[in-house]
């Protein structure tokens, strides 16, 4: 089986792999461009650890062939901070301890970025809806909540 | 000793809500977790599970996998060898079968190949020969004498007769003339219970790459709760000394006691040693529910008398334990536990565990207590509806404290329960009104903690800022605690202070992550650590400036001269003595070795009101605190965090999480799909009341606080659903089905 | 069935209280006697004065004494009067 060529954009930097035909994108993010910040939980779409964005859209990267990236605008965790400057959501996470054992955060600061930039001014029940197709095994959710609406809050003001 | 170890003090820096170290990178995506490595010439190895909840392999056909092209190694049970019976031979034989597959989804054999697609293929080319053998999975009809046997020769001298040889131990515990007790009371009840098994459903599937050189020295990077057990365990199973082993701790994607053990990790280093190469093997998701160690399901009778006043006047349980294919001893935990809350003068429990077709159980917080006072928070639920007694009376009648005589044995020392069970009494949440088809549950929980092999090395560097070397893996926060106590101990900035968890091969033993025991085990060897260097610097200062040691104590950081008569020096700060240590006499560190003890009991009280819905049977929690003492909490965020994690797992495990197996005895949710752990909107923010009754076997006072809080959940949100709905809940979960045929009087 | 051990003067006697599943080794008593001034003795003490106890002590055994409990530091002091309770090796968590 001869691989395929996949030139696509990932965090607005060019980028190109050699995939298999039934490679996941998660799988080419992972082991071809050792992107590793991205998570696989389950590889069936039920946890959220490999949220991605393409073209703008939250997509679960374990889902999507890494074939159909070609030509798409791909987001991952790595691309969230400018530099060494962290995004809000990232700074709340820390300041509000919102992560204990951290493996669900890549996906949930992926996750709240993308609601976030279509709902800057979410309820609690809102947030609790859009993450709930992201697994957190450790923190109970609640301060992961409480780190969200405080990054729309303060993503607000500025 | 180890009583005695606490003081009062006012802390500065302990208490507070210090960054986190490793934050940074875990919200960056930067560190590096178990399935995150990547080393050149690395294969890929994957396993190959029996279809079978109990088989005789009768061969195994590796050639054709052999043969193609890209398989560098083919490894089954044969490949390892003989050892004497114990843990480790337990292991060995979970991680892969020799002559029986004992569950659906064991290990029969593995590939190392040179991609996933080419060991995939490899795996589908083993032919393996079953003789299909009757099976079991269920507890009662593991015990019954005629019940298929899992496995032969582990039964315990102690076991009472009438069993099947899957009846393995035995443990009972209490004292009091119960029959006496029991004519005390008002009202006597016995309930039968059941829980299912129950996964930690940590996020992160198992993941470990191994490196076996050809001068017979390997490395091993895996996510792990200890990686030195890790190396014990293997190096037994390999048959190699411990020291040619180095085990490094990646970050871990949570553990729960999951973690504890070893599922893949022998295999990866058999297939490396066999290929000549580096090998990552990770679990899939269905990998790790069919074949990692999830919790013990349990059968519990409770037994209970009361007066009309509320007052316990005996009690007995009798627990049955399954969990899995192979020994453990959950069950003698919750034997012990089960009563641990209540001050009884007639108490007796008796565990059974038992041997059936499943994967071999692992820890999972607090192991074996959450089911067992599960049983006993909802009969004491029912009693206090049975005289229309406030449950909190009576628990706070009934309430361990100072001096009652637990049912496990032994006598209580200063304990936190009262307190607890008033905060929780006081605190708004227990008075607020409740709306329709709403009720509020209540129940107590408790856990052992404990201590154990801790070694940790403290190095003041030479600009004066401090690396502490640790060995236990940090899973929620544990570095950001332990240099809070390093920095606390020296008088110096949080942010001068580093913590790391370093491999096997740079320092002395650590006992798993466990039983609660890092913040205490390691926070103790840290602040020991921390006073040795103290009195070194404090040598230091005294041979510069000529006076005798004992002549210069150490303050806010710097080295002191004692009093007027020791002589008019200038403080000398850590920065200026580690310039000059050089020139002093060398480099300077403390360490610390211990077997630490004392690590003190810890209670928790938890409040739920919950919302049945009486049309399809849903619960939902709408208000949830968690009462629980910890001692002194180094990090108050991160303690929450312990609280509100551990509640929202015993919540799930209430309500909807559970092991299914078909008639062929294979699990048929082996997902996150089909099982459902809680997920952001099944859940209302946790509050989390930390109180602070300090440990004496601690310096700070410190408690363990992971595990007390998954204990409480499930009688919790038993006796909040059997209040809403009129009907007493006897079997967890409490899926929306069952609560509506409870509703229905089924 | 237990020979009763033999006292040397010296050595205080100590009071020992097992689980209820251990007394079938003790002749049914809830609570023996030994010759003991730390943990370690303790543990040698019931395996010699006790053999049916020896199945249970290979298998791992830890003391509360006074209250708290000792996973397996052999050397840990025990008082004539401390309260000591034989519980099973507590460790897996
Ligand atoms: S790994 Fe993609 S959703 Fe879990
Ligand atoms: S922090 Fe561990 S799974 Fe979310």
């Amino acid at each position: 089986m001869s691989k395929i060529h996949v030139k696509t954009r990932i965090n607005g930097e060019a980028a190109e792999f050699l995939c298999e035909p039934d490679e996941t994108l998660l799988e080419a993010l992972r082991d071809r461009l050792h992107l590793t910040g991205t998570k696989e939980g389950c590889g069936s779409g039920d946890c959220g650890a490999c949220s991605v964005t393409v073209n703008g859209r939250l997509v679960a990267s374990c889902l999507m062939l890494a074939a159909e990236a070609e030509g798409a605008e791909i987001g991952t965790i790595e691309g969230l901070a400018k530099g060494a400057e962290l995004d809000v959501l990232q700074r709340k996470f820390v300041e509000h301890a919102a992560l204990q054992c951290g493996i669900c955060t890549p996906g949930f600061l992926v996750a709240s970025k993308a609601l976030l930039e279509k709902n800057p001014d979410p309820t609690e029940e809102e947030v609790r809806y859009w993450l709930a197709g992201n697994l957190c095994r450790c923190t109970g959710y609640d301060k992961i909540i409480r780190a969200v609406l405080d990054a729309a809050a303060e993503m607000r003001r500025a | 000793m180890a009583l005695d170890e606490y003081e009062k003090r006012d802390f500065k820096v302990v208490g507070k809500r210090m960054p986190r170290p490793d934050a940074i990178d875990k919200v960056t995506g930067r560190a590096l977790y178990g399935a995150d490595m990547h080393v050149p010439g690395m294969l890929v190895g994957k396993i190959l599970r029996s279809p079978h909840a109990h088989a005789r392999i009768k061969a195994i056909d590796t050639s054709a996998a052999e043969a193609l092209e890209g398989v560098r190694a083919v490894v089954t049970g044969a490949d390892f060898p003989d050892i004497a019976p114990g843990e480790a031979r337990n292991v060995r034989d979970n991680t892969m079968a020799r002559d029986k597959a004992l569950y659906d989804g064991h290990a029969v054999a593995a590939v190392a190949a040179t991609s996933a697609a080419i060991a995939r293929k490899a795996l589908k080319l083993i032919r393996v020969e079953y003789e299909i053998l009757p099976h079991v999975t269920e507890i009662s009809d593991a015990m019954k004498p005629d019940a298929p046997v899992v496995q032969e020769g582990f039964v315990q001298e102690n076991v009472p007769e009438g069993f099947s040889e899957n009846v393995i131990s035995y443990h009972q515990y209490g004292h009091g003339d119960l029959d006496a007790g029991f004519a005390q009371a008002d009202k006597v009840i016995t309930r039968r219970f059941r829980t299912a098994a129950t996964h930690q459903g940590y996020i992160e599937p198992h993941a470990a790459l191994a490196s076996f050189g050809a001068d017979g020295t390997a490395d091993l990077w895996v996510c792990t709760q200890g990686h030195y057990f890790v190396r014990q365990l293997c190096a037994e199973i390999l048959q190699m000394d411990q020291a040619q082993l180095r085990v490094t701790a990646s970050e871990i994607g949570g553990g729960f006691g999951g973690k504890t053990t070893c599922f893949i990790e022998p295999v990866a280093l058999m297939l490396s040693k066999k290929a000549g190469a580096p090998v990552k093997l990770v679990m899939t998701r269905q990998e790790v529910f069919r074949a990692s160690g999830p919790t013990v399901s349990s059968e519990i009778e409770v037994r209970m008398g009361m007066t009309k006043d509320g007052r316990i006047t005996a009690a007995e349980a009798e627990l049955h334990y399954q969990g899995g294919a192979f020994p453990n001893i959950t069950v003698q935990f919750g034997a012990m536990a089960a009563f641990a809350c209540y001050d009884l003068q007639a108490v007796q429990t008796r565990g059974y565990n038992v041997l059936t077709n499943r994967p071999k159980q692992a820890a999972y917080r607090a192991p074996g207590a959450p089911m067992a006072i599960y049983a006993v928070e909802s009969v004491v639920d029912e009693l206090c509806q049975e005289f229309d007694l406030d449950p909190l009376e009576v628990r706070l009648k009934n309430a361990a404290r100072k001096g009652t005589r637990a049912s496990y044995g032994p006598t209580y020392p200063d304990i936190g329960l009262v307190a607890t069970l008033e905060a929780a009494q006081a605190h708004p949440h227990y008075s607020a009104p409740l709306g329709p088809n709403q009720a509020r549950g209540v129940a107590c929980g408790f856990w052992f903690n404990f201590g154990g092999d801790t070694s940790v090395s403290l190095s003041v560097d030479f600009d004066g800022s401090i690396t502490v070397t640790e060995g236990n893996p940090d899973i929620g926060g544990s570095r950001v605690s332990i240099a809070m106590m390093a920095a606390e101990e020296l008088g110096v900035p949080y942010e001068s202070v580093r913590a790391v968890v370093t491999d096997t091969g740079s320092l002395g033993h650590n006992e798993v992550t466990d039983g609660s025991r890092v913040t205490f085990a390691v926070g103790l060897a840290t602040i020991k650590a921390a006073r040795a260097a103290k009195r070194e610097m404090c040598r230091r200062a005294a041979k510069i400036w000529g006076i005798d040691e004992d002549a210069v104590v150490w303050e806010d950081g710097c080295a002191k001269p004692a009093g007027p008569n020791a002589g008019k020096f200038e403080p000398l700060s850590i920065k200026e003595i580690a310039a000059k240590s050089s020139r002093t006499g060398g480099p300077i560190s403390g360490h610390h070795e211990v077997n630490a003890e004392g690590a003190g009991v810890s209670f928790g009280v938890h409040i739920a009101d919950v919302e049945v819905d009486p049309e399809t049977g849903h619960t939902k929690v709408v208000r949830y605190t968690v009462f629980q003492d910890a001692g002194k909490a180094v990090h108050p965020a991160y303690v929450e965090g312990q609280m509100q994690g551990g509640a929202a797992q015993g919540i799930g495990w209430a309500l909807n999480e559970e092991y299914i197996y078909d008639e062929q005895g294979r699990l048929v949710n082996p997902g996150f799909l089909d099982y459902r752990i809680p997920v952001a909107s099944d859940l209302p923010y946790i509050d989390a009341v930390i109180l602070e009754i300090p440990n004496p076997g601690h310096p700070y006072g410190v408690r363990g606080v992971g595990e007390t809080g998954i204990v409480p959940p499930l009688a919790t949100l038993s006796n909040a659903v059997s209040r809403a709905i009129g009907r007493r809940m006897y079997e967890l979960p409490m899926s929306p089905p069952r609560i509506l045929k409870a509703i229905k009087g089924g | 069935m237990a020979s009763a051990p033999v006292t040397p003067p010296d050595k205080p006697r100590i009071k020992v209280r097992l689980w209820g599943s251990l007394r079938a080794a003790t002749g049914g008593k809830e609570e023996v006697e030994v010759e003991a001034t730390n943990f370690k003795q303790v543990i040698d003490a019931l395996a010699r004065d006790y053999p049916a106890l020896r199945p249970q002590i290979e298998r791992g055994v830890s003391l509360a004494i006074d209250g708290v409990i000792y996973k397996e530091s052999w050397f840990t002091p025990i008082n004539p009067d401390s309260e000591v309770v034989l519980m099973p090796l507590m460790v897996g968590g």
